[in-house]
């Protein structure tokens, strides 16, 4: 597993002890004021490797290892090639400094969280920009964080062939309000992509040429990949067959 | 105008539903400003599985192609959910079943940078020799289906024969053809049986006396070579706007092959060529492919030579499976030795091989993306963790399913047989266009 060898600062490893770097807030501690609003805690953290937190656990193997929360801003300097991407970006865009909202630099990858309506404007100097150059737009897809308020995130991973690097883009929206511009104008790949992520988790991708569900069928209500979406227990066009969700059935966890 | 065709008006004008047997009437009766669409698929011999192509003809002429899918949608990325990071694996391993090895891989590097650790090395050689036979075994199932679908039977016939030989091997290593579910995080299930070494030995010596056969058999045939001489044009420029990777881009000339350009599992120490064309066309596409399996040999050649003895699993025991598996006369399953030794001994491992095996261990909050080379081209996944047992989200970045987009631009403007060449050239896995 040797990754690109740009390993983020703040790195962290089960088992060994975890030194964030720059303003990382620590899940159950005191909440950092940091310069950006830190979204609200992730569910699931703060535990141990099996959970377990009082005497009943009798396997030994409880309250060994504690699991950090993923750093939630980082600040510069970044490391590796991070500091000169970003750097180059703030001098080719003009709207940095208003529109991204964190720098996140967690397991030697770099994302940058900004705001919806400038998704299209950072991809075009994300491709255009010489000192830049992502050529290519690897993947869109959406992650649903129901904790959060924008809860709905679009993640876009862009891939530069000629610096072979790689950078996260996330943009976060509200399920009320759930439109991001479409990057289609300049990288027609996302064609395919934001179609599924809108028959998936609903965003709302303006300007996308035909925006239509992609795997789910036409006439399908709702939109499976979020969390407040059942797996199975939908009613199928199949004899009046039901299915019980899977997290209804049995459980160990 | 017809007794049977049915006509319905429309804003583009009179729309007839023509099926067989309607034809010579709606051909006398429509004039000749006619516009065909042609529906093709979901079941379809020719369409590589259930895709289905939109067509719309002027004559032989394709004037507009759309693909609809998700009729393979089995929602593996949200099932993922609701099972722990280990169980991940046996549904990746079904998504593009083409080339589960590199589902399996991709999941677990990520799962493992999400985790901060690092597998042993021989691990890592046993997921390169098993990845490299899935690759020569995906590119023989290319040629035979897409054999198949020119009409080159003998392509077929040939490719499943010597794709099985493939899986033969597979199946003496992980205990299955198919969905192997071998690669776990970590490292893998268990260690290579006896004999399997010599059986990926026999498997080279018969791989070097028959692939030379394909060559013998279709790079010189003149109707293979008209099939896909000059069909389905796709340069540089159209590739990285489409997204598309893999062997399309590598027949457009750009020699873009993550093993070299962002080496991982150390690939950056085998020595292998990327093959490259610059012809950008279904020709162009057939000559990587099959350069492609060479260089795939020689690189099971060097993982077989540094099989060095040692762990396949991470020695952490809060990660790594519990049990030492091994092959029973009903399939794979527990070692009797360990059952012996957590039932009778230990009731402390007992315990700890339960709460693994059922709960799961927990993996610390993040998000990552990895990437590598699959057959298809670049096969990303991205996990996100909220510290939990299982899976906040998995997205797998299919090339099946980005590479489809390039369908259009390759069938457009060509012949309604050229697009059926077009689509076997992209090769997609529907398993992976609709996970």
């Amino acid at each position: 597993m040797s990754e690109s060898g740009f390993e983020g600062k703040a790195q962290v490893s089960p088992g060994g002890e975890h030194e964030p770097a720059g303003d990382v807030t620590h899940g159950g501690t005191a909440p950092t004021p940091s310069a950006v609003t830190p979204p609200a805690t992730r569910p699931g953290q703060g535990s141990d490797m099996f959970g377990a937190t009082f005497g009943s656990d009798t396997s030994g193997f409880g309250g060994l290892v504690k699991s950090k929360p993923a750093p939630v801003a980082s600040a510069k300097p970044y490391g590796g090639w991070f500091d000169e991407a970003t750097d180059a970006l703030e001098a080719a865009w003009p709207g940095f400094g208003e529109n991204v909202l964190r720098v996140v630099v967690d397991r030697g990858e770099l994302t940058l969280h900004v705001k919806p309506a400038a998704v299209l404007d950072i991809a075009r100097v994300l491709r255009d920009d010489p000192n830049l150059r992502f050529e290519l737009l690897s993947s869109v897809s959406g992650v649903d964080y129901p904790a959060e308020e924008t809860r709905l995130h679009a993640v876009y991973h862009f891939t530069s062939m000629t610096f072979r690097r790689r950078l996260r883009v996330e943009a976060a929206v509200t399920v009320e309000d759930p439109h991001i511009p479409s990057v289609c104008p300049v990288y027609p790949t996302a064609d395919f992509q934001e179609r599924e992520t809108w028959d998936m988790f609903g965003i709302v991708f303006d300007g996308h040429p035909a925006l239509t569900r992609i795997l789910m069928p036409d006439d399908w209500v709702g939109h499976p990949q979020r969390k407040d979406y059942p797996l199975g227990g939908i009613p199928v066009e199949y004899k009046g067959a039901s299915i019980p969700p899977p997290d209804e059935r049995r459980s160990y966890a | 105008m017809s007794t049977y065709a049915t006509e319905r008006e429309t804003t583009e004008g009179t729309v007839y539903t023509v099926t067989g047997g309607d034809w010579d009437q709606v051909v006398s009766g429509a004039g000749d400003d006619q516009r065909m669409v042609v529906n093709m698929g979901p079941q379809h011999p020719s369409t590589h599985g259930v895709l289905r192509l939109v067509l719309e003809l002027e004559g032989e002429t394709v004037t507009s192609a759309r693909t609809v899918i998700g009729y393979l949608h089995t929602g593996i990325e949200k099932n993922m959910e609701y099972r722990t990071w280990t169980q991940g694996v046996t549904f990746v391993t079904r998504m593009d079943y083409l080339s589960p090895i590199f589902n399996e891989t991709a999941y677990c590097l990520a799962v493992e940078k999400l985790l901060g650790i690092e597998v042993p090395e021989r691990a890592t050689t046993i997921r390169v020799l098993c990845m490299e036979i899935n690759r020569i075994a995906s590119h023989l199932v290319w040629l035979a289906t897409g054999g198949m679908e020119l009409g080159a039977l003998t392509a077929m016939t040939n490719g499943f024969r010597e794709r099985e030989l493939c899986l033969d091997v597979l199946e003496t290593i992980t205990g299955l053809r198919m969905n192997h579910a071998y690669v776990r995080p970590g490292g893998v299930s268990q260690d290579l049986p006896p004999g399997a070494v010599e059986k990926v030995r026999e498997l080279l010596a018969t791989l070097e006396k028959r692939v030379p056969v394909i060559d013998e058999l279709l790079t010189g045939q003149p109707i293979w070579q008209k099939r896909l001489q000059d069909v389905a044009y796709l340069d540089v420029q159209g590739c990285l706007a489409l997204g598309v990777t893999g062997p399309i881009l590598r027949s457009a000339g750009l020699a873009w092959d993550l093993r070299k350009v962002q080496p991982y599992c150390g690939y950056e120490t085998y020595d292998f060529e990327v093959p490259t064309s610059d012809l950008a066309d279904g020709w162009g596409r057939f000559l990587v492919r099959v350069a492609e399996i060479k260089e795939s040999m020689k690189i099971i050649e060097q993982a077989l030579d540094r099989l060095h003895p040692g762990p396949v699993m991470v020695e952490d025991k809060k990660i790594g499976w519990p049990a030492q598996l091994a092959l029973g006369s009903d399939g794979m399953g527990q070692s009797l030795d360990h059952v012996k030794k957590i039932m009778g001994t230990s009731m402390e491992a007992l315990i700890h091989h339960f709460k693994l095996v059922t709960e799961g261990f927990r993996v610390p909050a993040g998000q990552v993306y990895t990437a590598i080379e699959a057959p298809r081209g670049e096969l990303g996944v991205h996990a996100v963790s909220d510290g939990g047992t299982r899976p906040f989200r998995v997205h797998v970045r299919e090339p099946s399913f980005v590479n489809l987009q390039s369908a259009s631009a390759m069938c457009e403007g060509g012949l309604l047989a050229d697009a059926i060449a077009a689509v076997a050239s992209i090769d997609p896995v529907m398993g992976g266009v609709d996970r």
